[in-house]
């Protein structure tokens, strides 16, 4: 196992806010990684820092050996990162078919129009979106835009996917399919580092967890240990000794 | 080629040239200033919806690359005794470069900043013209007649100017056509529908707005090359028109905006309603207003244009409506 990812003492301040304090982990190639926090914990802005929305102040981001602090979005997605946004972005006026070809056009591999049309519908065969290839996105349903968000990043054919709370917003039988997605999306090989709230699917899909709280990491492990660790339950709960308290009178 | 087979590539194409040939086969003067117009507005509204329609960035200066490139060509004809071909590209290419410099700036402004920029720039260079008197100042250049013996005569160079006339319109429609079944051009319609996500799907966006204003800049410089010359004098007044720039605004959106045909259709359409209005006694000194509401009442009832609406109304007619 290599390291994909290295996230090295990562800082971004929004004037006096820090939003992300000296944030470092590892990302190992295949994994899955799951990042999770309490609102505001900085998870969405660290996604940003990675994926070159932000520079961030301090700090470094390496990607497959490259140093990718601060460089322009786009030139992060071209070397094989790509991103589902936790507000969905179709572009609403094209086509499904044509959404998912810009992904594939302007990802890792640079494909031309042709080919990434071809991509684009192998993708949307495997999202389960197919028949939907025609209608403009705009129209689409808020399950179905997630599942479009996610075939756009797929069909860059990134070395590592960022998933921004793909499962928000969607009822107990979509999120089993897309977990059977994300799972299938690992298969092929792809790195993932997800955001996510609901906390039995990051649990249940991720290999190891990152916790964020106030912009730093207050916790790393397994899904196991995490849920077991004491700042953990305060950074959600509040007092760890009320938390407890709480765990016991519910037993 | 992939063009050729495409229904929708001819009737954008024939609809022009056969237009355009019409007044060399019948030699009719009045039909050929008609049509004339017709085609400089075919130019100025396709190229227009390369940036507007395409990429999403209301330009309101479109006309400056017009009066630039007028400027740039009557001067090397009328003042180093260049020919008109020469000449015009001259003035494409400086105007590209102008366009080029410009874009690179004023792209990183978005919404309402960019389109107020735009006006900025057109008056700007409206007034350097005025002061420049290497260009005639405020009055302007005049044609000596002795030029147009080159071309056989004055007659005979106003269907010289109507033909490249034709060529120019041709050139710009098959471009957008071009630039709108691209990679590029699905780059540009992700930067309008929302840049933010086109940067991180991998658009270079800075570069492919650039590239899309250079592009939309080349066509109106030619057509005012040709337009100047053949018009014999230029001022600038008439080179940088500002509501000029607001009715090929009208007759993209008349048209159908991110289409190849709709900037075509409008065109010829506002001309023939702008003809009636200007000679009309009633509606004589209203023409803008009555392009102010029009475009008022398209985008408030059929947003998307006639092409547009046709599209979405007859998904069938796509194949040969582009």
């Amino acid at each position: 196992m290599s390291v994909i990812l290295e996230i090295d003492h990562v800082t971004k301040r929004f004037g006096g806010l820090i939003a992300v304090n000296e944030v470092s982990f590892l990302l190992e190639e295949g994994e899955i990684l799951g990042l999770i926090g309490p609102n505001g914990a900085g998870k969405t802005t660290l996604f940003n820092c990675i994926n070159g929305v932000y520079a961030p102040e301090e700090g470094r981001i390496l990607f497959r050996g490259h140093d990718i602090t601060g460089k322009p979005p786009y030139a992060v997605a071209r070397m094989g990162i790509a991103r589902a946004h936790q507000v969905v972005r179709p572009l609403n006026e094209l086509s499904v078919l044509d959404n998912v070809t810009v992904g594939a056009c302007y990802g890792r591999e640079n494909l031309s129009l042709g080919e990434g049309r071809r991509v684009a519908e192998e993708v949307l065969e495997f999202v389960g979106l197919a028949e939907k290839r025609d209608v403009l996105a705009g129209k689409l349903n808020v399950a179905e835009k997630k599942r479009l968000e996610m075939a756009r990043a797929l069909a860059a054919r990134p070395y590592l996917l960022l998933l921004d709370e793909v499962l928000a917003g969607l009822n107990p039988a979509e999120v089993a399919s897309m977990l059977n997605v994300i799972r299938a999306i690992r298969e092929q090989g792809i790195t993932i580092l997800m955001i996510e709230h609901l906390m039995h699917a990051v649990m249940n899909v991720s290999d190891r967890i990152v916790v964020l709280d106030y912009g730093k990491k207050i916790a790393e492990g397994s899904p196991k240990e995490v849920a077991n660790d004491p700042k953990v339950i305060e950074a959600y709960l509040g007092d760890p000794e009320l938390a407890l308290s709480l765990l016991e009178e519910g037993k | 080629m992939r063009w050729l087979r495409d229904p929708s590539f001819w009737v954008s194409v024939l609809i022009v040239a056969l237009a355009g040939a019409w007044p060399l086969v019948t030699g009719s003067a009045s039909g050929r200033e008609d049509m004339s117009l017709i085609l400089m507005f075919v130019i100025l509204a396709s190229s227009l919806n390369i940036v507007l329609g395409y990429t999403g960035y209301v330009n309101f200066g479109h006309i400056v690359f017009f009066g630039l490139g007028g400027y740039i060509g009557f001067y090397l004809i009328s003042q180093m005794g260049w020919h008109l071909i020469p000449a015009a590209i001259a003035g494409a290419i400086v105007t590209a470069l102008f366009a080029a410099v410009l874009g690179a700036i004023i792209l990183r402004l978005r919404g309402a900043y960019f389109a107020l920029a735009t006006i900025g720039v057109n008056e700007a260079v409206r007034a350097l013209i005025v002061n420049w008197d290497a260009l005639g100042g405020a009055v302007g250049m005049t044609m000596n007649f002795k030029r147009y013996q080159a071309y056989g005569g004055p007659m005979n160079a106003l269907w010289v100017a109507y033909g490249l006339m034709i060529v120019v319109a041709l050139l710009s429609v098959i471009t957008s056509y071009g630039v709108r079944t691209s990679k590029f051009g699905l780059g540009l319609l992700a930067i309008r529908e929302d840049e933010d996500a086109a940067l991180v799907l991998g658009i270079a966006a800075p570069k492919a707005k650039t590239i899309a204003f250079v592009l939309s800049a080349i066509f109106p410089a030619l057509a005012g090359a040709l337009f100047f010359f053949k018009n014999g004098n230029i001022e600038p007044g008439d080179a940088f028109r500002l509501h000029m720039s607001v009715e090929g605004i009208v007759m993209i959106m008349l048209g159908g905006y991110g289409t190849v045909l709709g900037p075509i259709v409008g065109a010829a359409t506002y001309e023939r309603l702008r003809g009636y209005l200007l000679t009309s006694p009633i509606f004589k000194d209203l023409q803008l207003a009555f392009a102010g509401v029009l475009l008022l009442l398209i985008i408030i009832f059929v947003p998307s244009g006639l092409v547009g609406w046709l599209r979405n109304r007859f998904p069938k007619v796509r194949r040969v409506l582009a």
